[in-house]
């Protein structure tokens, strides 16, 4: 195998480190369309492509919609792809998304995730990549802008995989990781080459003058061989999302084995050893989280921490096993699930709890709203709150830990 | 790690900005409530913010003025105070209010936490919209040499 290799250290924020994510990993095609908190990200493509650093063609079009429909047409003629977008593009992509997965057509595109108008925000918030969750694309999320970087080119891996063949969303928080600024190491533009290989192209869907077909056409309906069709083909997609839990797991290995950095590629367990209550988590608000651990377990609070970095597919089976042994659990989401009352990572969580013969007391917390802050003072509370409520102090809604700053 | 906040900016709005430093890795990203330092690059932002709020006892205050250390009303919790005219200096190198990289300068002699040197290398790599290189450069040497610092913690416990 790879020696490690270390690259260049750089200071950057989060976007930056995206850009820096995307361009290595050679696209062929990017299309944009700048809106807060995404725009800096397209700037430093745009200049990326601009000083010929990057090899891409940029399409500079005028709305999310034709960014992704753009990017379709590149896919099937057998380009590889990236974009960015936040919040209300990304509801103005919509159309072209939802279409996306169906067409196993793999890319990667990231959420720069900010809360979802109305009220009228610009800030940091999951609303808008929790809004899609099931739509079929794969959807990773960063605690860190080092964590940003590599796992974009991790995420053309997974997509290219011919088990897989769909597209990834490699998302990371609006403002807190966007904009803010940290050490980050530029791995080598061949250890990158050499971790994605070939391009995987969907030949299957790709359209060829030599092998000329009709891509999409009519499916469905009540009669003939509509229904069976269909249903292959949804699936089948089913069957790429359950394959991309293993692909993921050995795209994150591989990297680990040439860069040193090995990312948990589903869920982290952190200080789960012995643990008598359990946080879940998931982005930036991760590390605060941490930190707060560590206190309460010098307090001699047994506490520790499960993060979520693949919300799709989920990884129902890891996150069962992780918890299976606390006895309670504090679940902090970044956004809010309106059909539910609680956040969506909670609802998420407690479905998967219940492969377990046991059940374990869970409380839905949810903070950080359009770019409020989730400090570790707010984590101590979520760990007090927790421990209560495995002495039997249950709660009649979620927490909302911005309520009263 | 540094964590701007972010509004609807325009130049002239009071705006926050939060930075870590460590030796060690930093995991909270979050915004910073009681600052052990606190820069002030625009003397008028006083008047529209409490600046001192959520600072621990012994904090330094580093700000842009043409008053002298010894003038300026801090409450009991700052130890250290430090000015710098860097208006003055704007307006000699960049012919505008523009007190950013002279401030780098001010911070660096305050709190020993950063050498000059290290600054004007990391200016290097900087991308300007407004001035060159050079300019800035002069800016953090003449922040540095130009700034003013006085212990409160040694005047008290005497």
């Amino acid at each position: 195998m790879n020696k490690v290799s270390t690259g260049k250290v750089i200071v950057c924020d989060g976007n930056e480190a995206a850009a820096w994510g995307a361009c290595l990993s050679r696209p062929d095609m990017v299309a944009v369309y700048p809106i807060t908190p995404q725009s800096s990200l397209v700037e430093y493509l745009a200049q990326f492509i601009a000083d010929g650093r990057m090899d891409a063609d940029l399409m500079d079009v005028e709305g999310e919609h034709t960014v992704l429909s753009v990017l379709h047409g590149a896919v099937l003629a057998g380009a590889r792809t990236y974009s960015a977008t936040s919040a209300q593009g990304l509801a103005f992509m919509f159309e072209p998304y939802f279409r996306t997965p169906g067409l196993r057509l793999p890319m990667v595109v990231s959420l720069v995730t900010r809360d979802a108008v109305s009220p009228t925000c610009v800030w940091g918030g999951q609303q808008d990549a929790m809004t899609v969750k099931e739509v079929g694309w794969i959807h990773m999320y960063c605690e860190t802008q080092q964590e940003i970087l590599d796992t974009i080119p991790i995420a053309y891996k997974v997509a290219e995989h011919p088990d897989v063949m769909l597209p990834v969303n490699v998302n990371h928080d609006g403002n807190y990781l966007s904009y803010g600024v940290a050490r980050v190491e530029l791995p080598d533009q061949s250890v990158v080459d050499a971790f994605l290989g070939e391009k995987q192209v969907n030949w299957h869907a790709c359209l060829d003058p030599e092998r000329p077909m009709a891509v999409d056409p009519l499916t469905g309906g009540a009669g003939g061989i509509g229904p069976s069709m269909f249903v292959k083909y949804r699936k089948g997609l089913c069957s790429g999302m359950s394959e991309a839990l293993r692909v993921i797991e050995e795209a994150h290995a591989d990297w680990g084995k040439r860069t040193g950095r090995y990312w948990s590629p589903l869920i982290e367990e952190y200080r789960m050893e012995d643990a008598e209550v359990a946080l879940v988590t998931i982005g930036s608000m991760t590390g605060a989280a941490k930190d707060a651990v560590d206190a309460a377990r010098d307090g001699g609070k047994k506490v520790g921490l499960v993060k979520i970095k693949t919300f799709r597919p989920f990884p129902a089976a890891r996150i069962a096993q992780a918890l299976s042994k606390v006895k309670a659990i504090g679940v902090v989401d970044r956004s809010v699930n309106f059909g539910w009352n609680c956040g969506p990572v909670y609802q998420e969580v407690l479905a998967a709890l219940y492969a377990l013969p046991v059940r374990i007391p869970m409380m839905s917390f949810i903070g950080g709203l359009a770019g409020a802050d989730i400090t570790v003072e707010h984590f101590d509370g979520v760990v007090d709150r927790t421990f209560r409520l495995a002495g039997g102090e249950m709660a009649a809604g979620p927490v909302w830990l911005n309520e009263n700053d | 790690m540094a964590i701007p906040a972010f509004g609807f900016e325009r130049r002239g709005a009071p705006v926050v900005a939060f930075l870590r430093l460590s030796d060690t890795e930093i995991r909270r990203v979050t915004n910073i409530y009681s600052p052990d330092i606190v820069v002030v690059i625009d003397p008028t932002v006083v008047r529209a913010v409490d600046v001192f709020a959520g600072m621990p006892k012994g904090g330094t205050l580093i700000l842009a003025t043409s008053k002298p250390p010894g003038e300026i009303e801090v409450p009991a919790t700052v130890g250290r105070i430090a000015t710098c005219n860097a208006i003055h200096i704007a307006m000699d190198i960049f012919k505008r209010q523009i007190t950013n990289t002279i401030m780098l300068g001010a911070f660096a002699k305050a709190t020993g936490l950063v050498g000059v040197e290290s600054l004007e290398k990391a200016l290097e790599e900087t991308h300007f919209r407004d001035a060159g290189l050079k300019q800035n450069i002069e800016a953090v040497r003449r922040g540095y040499a130009e700034t003013t610092v006085l212990d409160l913690g040694k005047e008290k416990a005497a």
